[in-house]
């Protein structure tokens, strides 16, 4: 029904490949075991109703003869209909809220404290350190296994909600609120998050990606991430850095460490070490890159940053170069 | 025996022998006169329940088919990861218009529809009470209805959602499609409740003699919930809908948190209304699971007072959970705990239902026929849906599932075994009452099996890529994820569903002239549908009394005697439409009453209301102004003509030697309860402004915040008093008449209506006075919002005031019959109600926490 982009079908192999899970049937998190542990009782009791109810209909149906008394037929009513399912949802509510006050357990001050806005179409994140430092980055959070993380989540424009399953449930992004989410990561690795309340064009395209490291792996990394970008050193990271700063990005994007100070854009400091580019959109590496840039509209309907595709080749490549090499 | 050319007022009582054929024969010569359906492009000015309810119907199946393309294109869109078919922007509005359209265009007209067609029959009258009440109803749906969906082939559709959620609807969105969504669809939410108020009278009012409140068919008892839930849930959303499109239209920032609004205020009302919503798409199924089972069982319903316990039970507790669609917005444990047990506990009336159902047939011997295989079909889907919609009220699992796929999943099962299935089984099952032939058989079983294998391919898998982690409403999903392979498998379900009711399409719209003509009861039903002959316009021949709840399959002669119009009213003398109402619990006659026949006012009245909506929609506002006046005019000149005519003699005899008045004024007469019911209507709608200014209340510290002023206390409290005194005048006019005091009553009502004038000028004066802004913070917007909605009930309570005098002045109202001022005094009383909680609220409550 659309056309296609001027690039044609063979560009969508650009499009990011997601590897790293996001079911919530594969646990990684305190939260998502806890409701993990709930889904055979779910599935199973209910699969063993349904035989029941179903089987109980076919008999009826089935069977010629009246060998059913009124009377006494009417108890089945009382006892399957009401005492039976008044048990069975008793003893479900109180298996299943038990776990209330754990899931709702927002993780204990004192660490970093992570800041997630939900924006169209991406997340912004802050980390807010003990000692007084921040800083920002996009799409992208790095958590300690074993810990519980209190994270701070709002909106500054429309409804939006933070979901990561493999680590626990879901909470909204509501703008003039600030909700609460713990994560208590319990495996390493990276993890895919989504959001999942509809909030405009690219709602499909506004990923986000955990990464899950040893305590000792994530000091490194937040004290990785207070540092400035590095001035590239190859000719065309150069040649790059100065297409950025010509075309104007950092009006909208900051990289700490040069003159690029936006706020409307994602911080794109450290933007080439993060797992993906565009909140899930494209893959981090320099063909990812230029693929963004020439095709921003395309990839993300709606976007608010302009495409890129007056640029050359070259000189598309020079940029994805140097964003690519900040890591 | 009696002889040939007998008084045909004589008495016909079962003792007698049947009277004689001539009489017989001039007597349906009459009524066919009366009832006779008119010819030609005049056919469509035709309001009697059958004709109406069959496009009703109809019309309402073409809005299912649409939505069911729609959704066959999201298939396609979603079958490989970043497909291309169709753009985000398109596929947003087929999410939305897919949803909108199940559920406003589909699912809630479907059942009124077929209410309306059948009902009459279930209960043996002749017609609904307000029959061109229908066929407005009818014709303002099919306008709206076309406007919403026609939205999309001109790139204005909405794209928001069927939920609508601010802020992206309110200041997010570019361009009309919010409008049309909020104004296209209020505009049927209008002609839902007027249905509604149709439906409810015509349980509680319109049933044989005999048929107590015990006696009363299932399908009714259902009819009579859902109605009062229509009636309860729908003004909650209509309210919302009044908050978003003034926020949309005048920047009055209900929604918009930068200026004290809440964007959660909207979730709560449309979930007070959405979450109901669902039971009112589905209890009518289950009405109609109720009237099939017994039927093919060949025993009256195991459980009688079980199931009507667990239908009311039901439509309580459906209220009282719609938290658990905001389970994940952030809300404290204690709710999370609460509306969580509650939403569970709905599930212990549905198991009463569902067993009730299976011990018929345990006790019954089941015929085996081809709507039994739909009722099947229906239940194994629906415990599936309702099995995960157990899982989906824990909150634990719901913080998971929520907003997934698993939902989408969840939804269709419930909704498509709840709903889907039953109507097609009631489909085959009534088809012969309506048409007098059958649905192919052949047919019939090869869609069963088409819908049945299609919809599990298609919605199983999607529970499980909800699981994966695949969130709702998007238009792509990535590769890698592991969703591939179920979506492809969804999409192939789709269409094998899709062919399914292709098949049954087909059956239905295949002529069928050369098919035997079915029996006149081909199932041996026990109820008084089935007393029907599909070839006479008239519904029944006489209206029967009953004393039990299958009298067709005990009472010996019953159809007999009947047919030969031994019964009541078999005559219509004065060639005029006529059916009988009785006392809502007892069932005992009352009155005799005319309804109303072809006639093209409704049409007018229906343009001109849409008119007044449509053109709202593009901002044409003096189209829109033009239109709204016309409207009102049509529908008094409607009412004027058509409503609480005097008639030639104050009794009929109504046969069996029983008379009954032809008019009747005050709470027992039709239009009475039709006011009361809509004012209570009308009255929700207002508690939920209300509950929107203690909402902001209990959600913000600084409400009412000490930056904006407060309405003039002095002049809120003037103009309520003045309101309140054109109340008390409206009030002793309405005695005044009734002693026969003209010069009187036109002095009160005249004054009366000054009174009102002055009040809502001085209620409107304490806001400008005050200088309190609407825009400048939701404090003004809200209180502003309850003093205009005031003031135009005031108006509208003018309008009647200015109505009445000219009908006493006509000679139309004279003081025995004073049924239109009885039904202005109602109105009146809930202005009064309504104006003083708004002064109360505006002027008291920041007096209390100031």
């Amino acid at each position: 029904m659309e056309r296609l982009g001027a690039h044609g079908e063979a560009s969508l192999a650009f499009a990011v490949q997601i590897p790293s899970p996001q079911s919530a049937l594969e646990p990684a998190g305190r939260d998502a075991e806890r409701i993990a542990s709930l889904f055979p009782i779910l599935f199973g009791g209910g699969a063993a109703i349904w035989l029941v109810v179903m089987g109980l209909t076919v008999y009826a149906v089935v069977l010629r003869d009246r060998r059913h008394q009124r009377d006494r037929t009417r108890r089945w009513v009382v006892g399957g209909g009401a005492f039976a399912t008044t048990a069975l949802l008793g003893l479900l509510l109180v298996r299943g809220l038990s776990a209330m006050p754990e899931l709702l357990d927002p993780g204990a001050p004192g660490g970093p404290k992570i800041r997630v806005s939900g924006e169209q179409w991406w997340w912004r994140v802050r980390y807010e350190l003990p000692d007084g430092a921040s800083f920002e980055l996009a799409n992208e959070l790095w958590l300690p296994r074993g810990r519980r993380m209190p994270l701070l989540l709002e909106s500054p424009d429309v409804i939006h909600s933070f979901w990561l399953p493999s680590l626990g449930g879901k909470i909204d992004v509501i703008p003039g609120r600030v909700n609460r989410l713990g994560l208590e990561p319990t495996r390493t690795g990276t993890f895919t998050g989504v959001c999942a309340e509809y909030c405009g064009l690219s709602h499909a395209r506004m990923l986000f990606h955990v990464v899950v490291v040893e305590p000792p792996a994530f000091e490194a990394w937040l004290a990785a991430q207070r540092a400035d970008a590095r001035a590239p050193a190859a000719v065309l990271a150069q040649r790059g850095h100065l297409l950025f700063q010509q075309h104007g990005c950092g009006a909208c994007h900051a990289v700490r460490g040069t003159a690029a100070r936006g706020a409307v854009g994602p911080d794109l400091t450290h933007v080439g070490g993060r797992v993906s580019v565009a909140a899930g959109t494209v893959a981090n590496d320099v063909a990812g890159f230029e693929e963004w840039l020439a095709r921003t509209e395309a990839l993300k309907p709606g976007v608010h940053m302009p495409s890129f595709h007056m640029l050359s080749s070259e000189e598309r490549n020079a940029l994805a170069t140097w964003l690519d090499g900040l890591q | 025996m009696s002889k040939a050319g007998e008084d045909r007022g004589a008495d016909v009582g079962a003792e007698s022998d049947a009277p004689p054929s001539e009489l017989r024969r001039a007597q349906e010569a009459r009524l066919l006169t009366a009832w006779r359906i008119p010819k030609g492009f005049r056919y469509w000015s035709e309001v009697n329940n059958t004709e109406v309810g069959r496009w009703y119907t109809s019309v309402a199946f073409l809005f299912f088919l649409f939505g069911g393309v729609l959704a066959l294109l999201m298939r396609i869109q979603l079958a490989r990861p970043n497909n291309r078919f169709v753009s985000a922007e398109r596929y947003d509005e087929l999410f939305t218009l897919h949803g909108s359209i199940m559920m406003f265009l589909f699912a809630v007209p479907i059942f009124e529809a077929f209410s309306i067609m059948v009902l009459p029959q279930m209960l043996g009258a002749r017609d609904l009470p307000f029959p061109r009440l229908s066929a407005y109803g009818f014709w303002c749906f099919l306008i709206g209805g076309v406007f919403v969906c026609a939205s999309i082939f001109f790139g204005i559709a909405p794209r928001g959602g069927w939920f609508m959620y601010p802020p992206l609807t309110s200041r997010f969105q570019k361009g009309a499609g919010a409008d049309v969504w909020l104004l296209g669809l209020s505009f049927i939410e209008v002609a839902s409740i007027a249905a509604a108020v149709e439906l409810i009278i015509g349980v509680l009012k319109c049933r044989p003699p005999g048929m107590r409140i015990n006696l009363v068919p299932l399908y009714a008892w259902y009819i009579l919930v859902v109605g009062v839930m229509i009636v309860f849930a729908f003004p909650p959303l209509i309210a919302g809908d009044v908050l978003l499109e003034v926020e949309r239209m005048l920047d009055w920032p209900f929604f918009d948190p930068t200026r004290g609004g809440d964007p959660l205020l909207w979730q709560h009302l449309f979930w007070i209304f959405g979450h109901p919503e669902v039971y009112i798409v589905f209890l009518p199924s289950v009405a109609l699971v109720a009237t099939i089972v017994p039927t093919f069982a060949r025993t009256p319903m195991v459980g009688y007072g079980w199931i009507v316990l667990a239908a009311i039970g039901t439509g309580f507790l459906r209220f009282g959970l719609w938290v658990h669609h905001m389970f994940t917005t952030g809300l404290p444990g204690v709710s999370l705990g609460f509306f969580s047990a509650a939403s569970q506990a709905v599930a212990i009336p549905t198991g009463v239902q569902v067993f009730c159902f299976i011990a018929t047939l345990l006790v019954g011997r089941v015929s085996y026929r081809l709507p039994m295989l739909y009722l099947l079909g229906g239940l194994s889907t629906f415990l599936i849906g309702g099995l995960t919609g157990v899982m989906v009220a824990l909150v634990p699992f719901d913080l998971q599932a929520h907003d997934s796929h698993f939902v989408v999943g969840h939804l269709h099962s419930v909704l498509i075994g709840g709903t889907i299935f039953p109507i097609l089984a009631a489909f085959y099952y009534f088809y012969p009452l309506v048409s007098g032939k059958h649905l192919s058989k052949k047919l019939g079983r090869v869609a069963f099996f088409l819908v049945f294998v299609g919809f599990n391919v298609t919605f199983l898998p999607i529970h499980l890529s909800g699981l994966r982690g695949m969130p709702r409403r998007v238009f792509t999903y990535p590769a890698g994820a592991g969703l591939e392979t179920l979506n492809l498998v969804s999409t192939v379900g789709a269409f094998v569903l899709a062919a399914g009711m292709l098949v049954f399409v087909v059956d239905v719209l295949r002529p069928k002239k050369k098919d035997p003509d079915a029996e006149r009861n081909p199932w041996n039903g026990g109820t008084l549908e089935w007393l029907t002959e599909p070839d006479k316009p008239w519904g029944v021949r006489s209206v029967p009394e009953i004393d039990e709840r299958y009298p067709l399959w005990h009472q010996r002669d019953f159809v007999r005697d009947h047919d030969e119009g031994r019964f009541f009213l078999p005559d219509a003398e004065e060639l005029k439409r006529e059916t009988l109402l009785t006392t809502p619990i007892d069932a005992t006659p009352t009155q005799c009453l005319r309804v109303g026949g072809p006639t093209f006012v409704t049409h007018w009245a229906a343009l001109f209301t849409g008119g007044a909506f449509i053109f709202s929609t593009f901002h044409w506002w003096w189209s829109a102004l033009a239109s709204s006046v016309l409207a009102l005019f049509t529908i008094l000149g409607w009412l004027w003509t058509g409503t609480a005519i005097i008639p030639e003699k104050a009794e009929k005899d109504v046969g069996r030697g029983l008379k009954l008045p032809l008019y009747v004024s005050g709470p027992g007469a039709v239009g009475w309860w039709a006011m009361l019911i809509t004012m209570l209507g009308d009255m929700t709608a207002f508690v939920s402004l209300v509950f929107g200014y203690f909402f902001y209340w209990t959600g913000h510290r600084d409400f009412p915040p000490g930056s904006q002023p407060d309405a003039h206390p002095g002049l809120l409290l003037a103009g309520l008093g003045l309101v309140i005194a054109a109340w008390i005048g409206t009030v002793v006019s309405r005695r005044l008449n009734r002693r026969d005091r003209g010069g009187a009553f036109h002095a009160g009502t005249a004054l009366s209506a000054a009174l009102s004038i002055a009040g809502g000028v001085a209620l409107v004066l304490s806001l400008t006075r005050a200088g309190l802004d609407p825009r400048a913070h939701v404090y003004g917007a809200i209180v502003w919002l309850l003093v205009v909605w005031t003031v135009i009930h005031v108006g509208l309570g003018v309008v009647m005031h200015l109505y009445v005098m000219a009908r006493r002045i006509a000679r139309r109202m004279t003081a025995t019959h004073d049924a239109d001022m009885a039904v202005v005094t109602l109105y009146w009383h809930f202005v009064g109600l309504t104006a003083i909680t708004a002064v109360a609220v505006v002027a008291g409550f920041p007096l209390a926490v100031r």
